[in-house]
């Protein structure tokens, strides 16, 4: 029963790690439209950002954090408005081999700079070995995600219900031609969205480097679970990439610890049956317009 | 002149043989004996040439946009190298076709989820397809061989008569002649009503609908044609390199073969070819700059290649050739550009 409860809180901790990894996509392949393969890649700059300050310049974990976020948002926004901008009318085929060369490139250029091993970063002390709560054993990192991943996707879901951006991003993506009627810069709004989704990804990449393992080819081996919370979760709000990611995650970890030869076969499996059902997503409204 | 004569007219114009076509044609047999030492590299990009091939009959015809095409490689493959590896079928023509039908089959059975919903949902489909054969290839290493590959393939005499060697020449002319069949018939499919109405498909489903072309019966069965060819483009593979691993799935493979069709252009059959043989030097020539990181350049050439607009390169790329063509038959574009490749 114990192991039963670890493994949830194991999955629930990767699921929601995936959430704060993917939900930029959301925004990005989910609202706007934009078949982005090489979200991966923001998430992979924020990690390696975040290990080269931490074991090389010698930074406190914590500190490295949030720079990992505006290391990724900076390398985000700076794309979106040289490269991104001009696809968001292209064809998905074109956003597709677009974005498949970013990924190309950037597995090369980590790759050269940073070499091809998996790379770790050095977690405080506070951060290692795990602790029993009525016999559950709870890895400290692990809680560490929970938590902030959490009160990220609180303050997400607060922004985008309660604020004035929150509104106006709405708007821009349900109607740019009206919202941009009304006097809302869409695309400013759009570029401030894309550079914030990469900021979390970059953020999400930092924390994952002990879970999912960083290496240069982490875009290319995580594009299917990112692809998988957006098209699965749907996107009408946070919620359905959220419940998308928790379910995927305390899947995938529950399938690799109960049928472990069957590896991630229930995963693809799930997906494309998901996708074969409901196309538009499990919840809510059309992924793509 | 009535609506109908005027379309098939123009429609037996455009699938006749022009003298370009058979020069080229003429030009590819040529290197087999111009280039007697770089069998091996040709081999590789007619076997390109032909994965292509399928690729441009589903994307440049019919629409399909697909992610995971190794899927059908990697079945033909694994098939012509079981095939081999446990003496079922030893003549290579023979495991050939059965390779390419198991590709059929595949392609066949998956087209159903295929044709359903928009070019997301495809593109996650066939991707999705794809790593999980890769997948089940792993789990059954036991059968597949894992990461090591398959091992023990052994090719027989090419029909009883022609032994591989190892300088690769036998393995390039029967590639090449497997090609130049396997063209012929997609030739003949793409000018046929039925591949004009793939193309009508591909322009406007509805409307193709609406005068009366059974749309989801079309794309199902183009796809599983494509997934023939691309079966049988791995089982060449398997057999002129008598390996096949667990890469043979690999989303890379998918990618690069996009590439290659982005190179040459879709829908007008010529594209993989060409742009096949334009990846493999352009590959040859970045991995001797840099061995490792060649990734970065291809990555490059595809963003610029996207940024800059493929018709736009499509267009430069034929103006010399066509200006040299006006000035001297003295008529217009020779080397027609695809129709609306990009909306």
């Amino acid at each position: 029963m114990t192991a039963v409860l670890t493994n949830l809180f194991d999955g629930v901790a990767y699921g929601m790690l995936l959430f704060v990894l993917a939900c930029g996509l959301a925004v990005t392949l989910g609202l706007m439209n934009f078949v982005n393969l090489a979200h991966g890649a923001f998430a992979m700059a924020g990690g390696y950002v975040c290990a080269v300050l931490v074991n090389q310049s010698g930074w406190p974990f914590f500190a490295a954090l949030p720079l990992a976020f505006v290391a990724s948002a900076a390398i985000g926004a700076a794309l979106e408005r040289t490269l991104y901008r001009h696809l968001y009318a292209r064809s998905h085929l074109d956003q597709v081999l677009f974005s498949i060369g970013l990924v190309f490139m950037s597995v090369a250029a980590v790759d050269y700079i940073m070499g091809s091993s998996r790379i770790f970063i050095n977690l405080p002390e506070a951060l290692q070995g795990q602790f029993d709560v009525f016999g559950v054993g709870i890895g400290r990192y692990r809680l560490m995600i929970v938590v902030i991943c959490g009160v990220l996707t609180a303050l997400l879901q607060l922004v985008l219900a309660k604020t004035r951006f929150g509104s106006r991003l709405r708007a821009a993506v349900d109607d740019p031609r009206a919202a941009s009627g009304l006097g809302i810069n869409v695309p400013q709004v759009f570029a401030f969205t894309f550079a914030f989704g990469c900021g979390l990804a970059g953020l999400g990449g930092a924390l994952s480097a002990e879970i999912l393992g960083l290496d240069p080819y982490f875009p290319l081996k995580f594009m299917i679970y990112f692809l998988i919370v957006v098209t699965v979760g749907g996107s009408s709000s946070i919620t359905g990439p959220f419940l998308a990611s928790l379910l995927l995650g305390i899947g995938d970890v529950a399938g690799k610890y109960y049928v472990p030869k069957m590896g991630p076969f229930v995963i693809y499996t799930m997906m494309i049956v998901i996708l074969i059902w409901r196309p538009n997503g499990l919840f809510g409204r059309t992924a793509a317009r | 002149m009535t609506a109908q004569t005027d379309v098939a007219y123009h429609a037996r114009q455009h699938g006749r043989w022009h003298w370009s076509e058979i020069a080229f044609w003429a030009i590819v047999l040529a290197c087999g004996f111009i280039f007697p030492s770089r069998y091996l590299i040709m081999t590789e990009v007619v076997r390109l040439a032909l994965f292509a091939l399928s690729l441009d009959l589903i994307l440049g015809y019919a629409g399909i946009v697909s992610l995971g095409h190794a899927a059908f490689f990697g079945m033909g493959a694994y098939c012509a190298g079981l095939l081999s590896a446990h003496g079922l079928i030893n003549e290579p023509v023979l495991a050939l076709i059965v390779a390419g039908l198991a590709g059929m089959v595949l392609g066949f059975a998956t087209s159903f989820l295929v044709i359903r919903g928009v070019d997301l949902t495809r593109l996650m489909v066939t991707l999705g397809i794809a790593l999980l054969l890769e997948a089940l290839a792993e789990r059954f290493s036991d059968i597949t061989g894992g990461t090591d590959g398959l091992q023990g393939i052994e090719m027989q005499p090419l029909l009883g008569l022609f032994e591989f060697d190892m300088f690769g020449k036998t393995g390039f002319f029967y590639s090449l002649a497997v090609l130049f069949l396997l063209f012929l018939l997609a030739r003949r499919i793409v000018h046929s009503p039925f591949g004009l109405s793939l193309r009508a498909i591909k322009n406007n489903p509805l409307r193709a609908a609406a005068i009366g072309i059974p749309v989801n019966r079309r794309l199902i069965a183009i796809y599983t044609i494509a997934a023939f060819y691309a079966g049988i483009a791995g089982a060449l593979f398997t057999q002129t390199t008598q390996l096949a691993s667990l890469d043979v799935f690999a989303f890379e493979r998918s990618a690069d073969l996009m590439l290659m069709l982005v190179i040459g252009g879709a829908g007008y059959l010529y594209g993989g070819l060409l742009g096949a043989a334009v990846f493999k030097l352009l590959q040859v020539a970045f991995s001797t700059i840099t061995p490792q990181y060649w990734g970065f350049w291809i990555g490059l050439v595809l963003v610029i290649i996207v940024m800059v607009g493929r018709q736009r390169i499509h267009a430069a790329a034929l103006f010399v050739p066509n200006l040299i063509l006006k000035q001297i038959g003295g008529r217009k574009a020779v080397v027609a550009l695809t129709d609306n490749e990009a909306p």
